[in-house]
């Protein structure tokens, strides 16, 4: 039977500012509730894209916000343990997040009067997706391939396929699917990838690791 | 294959590379302008130099033009600058009118250039207004803002306000400079060139040549800043940290930098810091041409530690040049150094004299640290700051300028 090849894509996040900032918790409560889905899901994975420092200590920018300016570990935590794969939909994940910050609202009442020592500013990206001429005929030639994937391939095929097709799985999944029953192994072993603790080259180490587990030494 | 592009396989490596092959060919045969004030000194200038041809090189038809303006123009443009950057000044009446007069007129010089491009990318404030003159221009105009206008002096960001909103869009090096405007506000960092003469890799013996040209001991420590003689750079309290630390330690200071054409309170500053300076032996202040590029690159090789102690910083290039050098930087902690120096893992971010003075001391006294230090800023720099991911950022804004629009994904070429 002929299967459709998997054409590699790479990808590039134009950065946009919302006009959206916080300077206190209140503040990033009533911002968390209204700025567009598409900055909650920049701070939670776009951010890999960006510039940053390799070892962050949180995993999402809100977390990061409120340990190193609202200074409160604590909340920062409980922000930082939110895995968005978890979640059916950003918006699931904007309720959550409201969820957390509301409850220290509630509870602690000189956590209202903080004042960070910088705002947090809401950014949201636009993703650029273009061909890289690379075409896989056969799921082998993933094995072979995926070493040599740029950042933007991983986050386009790993991370971005979770919300662009219907099913919320990453691409080499979804074509591995093509092949029925013959690489049940390696689908299951790509889904227990929890992307949100990893960075892309960490992700990309990962992938190379399981291709070679259930596919054979590279060639 | 541009043959320029591809010397830099070798230093950024072959991913980003390949992607800027990728994301320009939509974008072949595009007209692109650049227009600032200054072909020489400064940040924009040594950006434009390299960008432009980069562009050309991926089949682009890129052009920079800098527009020409006399003294009363840039008077009245370094106070929009300093303003912008919240202090509380205003051009007078008179000097507003004249700064009108020199946009027009410029506006009148490029008049083709203009009208054609199919993209204009104007750089800061010195001709932000030609474009009320140019009102059969055909393209996307994009106002490009290198300076912290997180804080601006209300008065002046009021009048130059209805110009920026006339552009098609904005670009800011961070979130936190960017204001409620009526057009998209695209976020891009700038970037150094790795294989400039400020930026390659230099033999000792010329780092040892140009401290010798300086008559800087090798055998003491030696402190360094590099930037325009500018008040916002805070070389006064460069001074200030040179002398608490040289209580302890015997030490030598570096201010080097140039003046660029559109600052005229370059030499003024220049006279306060020598004033400031009283004479001391080891306060060497070094007043540069603006092609001393290589003698910066031998002065930031050769320093033990680097300064950048600013009260107001775009984005800091000078930091980024230093950590391209794996030295770890002691930056004020404002702007763009934020981005760049991560407290105790790439620099310390300090808010005093005496802050700097710390962290001269503990650098100097753990080479450890600074070696340690130094890997992660230069690493830091590889992964964000070339100019390779500068130029992609451009072209995903051009992408979304020409072929996007307000959605969230774009595909070209697939």
């Amino acid at each position: 039977m002929q299967r459709e090849p998997f054409v590699v894509r790479d990808c590039a996040l134009v950065a946009m500012a919302t006009g959206r900032k916080a300077q206190t918790l209140k503040e990033l409560r009533d911002q968390l509730r209204e700025v567009e889905e598409v900055s909650i899901y920049h701070h939670f994975w776009g951010r890999l894209l960006q510039p940053q420092f390799d070892e962050p200590e949180y995993n999402n920018d809100f977390a990061a916000w409120v340990f190193h300016h609202l200074h409160h570990q604590e909340l920062a935590e409980r922000l930082s343990v939110v895995n968005p794969t978890e979640f059916p939909s950003m918006d699931a994940v904007r309720d959550e997040l409201v969820e957390i910050v509301e409850r220290e609202l509630d509870e602690s009442e000189w956590v209202a009067y903080l004042r960070a020592d910088r705002a947090f500013h809401f950014v949201k990206s636009q993703i650029v997706v273009f061909d890289t001429g690379i075409v896989l005929d056969t799921p082998e030639s993933l094995r072979d391939a995926v070493h040599k994937m740029s950042s933007g391939n991983i986050f386009y095929h790993f991370i971005d396929a979770r919300r662009r097709t219907p099913m919320g799985k990453d691409d080499f999944s979804a074509w591995l699917e093509g092949y029925g029953e013959r690489y049940r192994g390696l689908i299951e072993s790509l889904g227990s990838i929890d992307p949100y603790f990893s960075s892309l080259e960490e992700i990309r180490n990962i992938l190379e690791e399981i291709f070679s587990r259930h596919l054979g030494e590279e060639s | 294959m541009s043959s320029s592009l591809e010397g830099y396989r070798a230093v950024t490596g072959n991913e980003i590379v390949d992607q800027l092959y990728q994301l320009a060919k939509p974008l072949k045969g595009i007209r692109v302008l650049h227009v600032n004030s200054t072909k020489e000194g400064g940040g924009v200038a040594e950006i434009l130099r390299k960008m432009v041809p980069l562009m050309e090189g991926l089949g682009i038809d890129a052009q920079w033009e800098v527009i020409s303006g006399d003294s009363d123009f840039f008077e009245c443009t370094k106070g929009f600058h300093n303003s912008l950057q919240g202090k509380q000044v205003t051009p007078s009446d008179e000097l507003l009118r004249h700064y009108q007069e020199v946009n027009s007129e410029n506006a009148d010089k490029l008049r083709p250039l203009l009208e054609e491009a199919d993209v204009v990318f104007i750089h800061d404030p010195q001709p932000l207004t030609m474009i009320q003159h140019v009102p059969k221009r055909k393209g996307k105009w994009v106002w490009r803002c290198h300076i912290d206008v997180s804080k601006p002096h209300r008065p002046v960001w009021r009048y130059l306000k209805p110009w920026v909103e006339q552009y098609d869009a904005s670009v800011f090096s961070l979130a936190s400079f960017a204001k409620p405007l009526n057009h998209p506000q695209f976020l891009i960092t700038p970037s150094i060139d790795p294989l400039s003469e400020k930026n390659m890799n230099l033999p000792k013996k010329e780092v040892d040549r140009v401290f010798e040209k300086f008559r800087i001991d090798r055998e003491r420590p030696v402190i360094l800043q590099v930037s325009r003689f500018d008040r916002f750079k805070d070389p006064i309290g460069v001074i200030e940290a040179y002398r608490l630390v040289k209580k302890m330690v015997p030490l030598q200071l570096i201010l080097a930098g140039g003046g660029a054409s559109d600052d005229p309170e370059g030499m003024a500053v220049l006279e306060e810091v020598k004033h400031a300076a009283a004479g001391d032996p080891d306060i060497h202040i070094l007043h540069l041409p603006p092609d001393a590029h290589l003698t910066i690159n031998a002065l930031q090789r050769g320093a033990d530690v680097v300064l950048q102690k600013s009260t107001k910083e775009g984005f800091g290039l000078t930091v980024t040049e230093a950590m391209w050098k794996g030295k770890p930087v002691i930056g004020g902690d404002t702007g763009g150094i934020r981005v760049q120096v991560y407290n105790h893992y790439t620099g310390f971010l300090v808010r005093s004299p005496e802050g700097a003075a710390l962290r001269i001391r503990y650098l100097l006294h753990r080479e450890d640290k600074r070696r340690e230090m130094g890997e992660r800023a230069k690493r830091l720099v590889r992964e964000n700051f070339l100019i390779t991911h500068h130029l992609r950022g451009y072209l995903a804004l051009m992408i979304n300028l020409l072929k996007g629009g307000d959605y969230h994904r774009i595909e070209v070429g697939v």
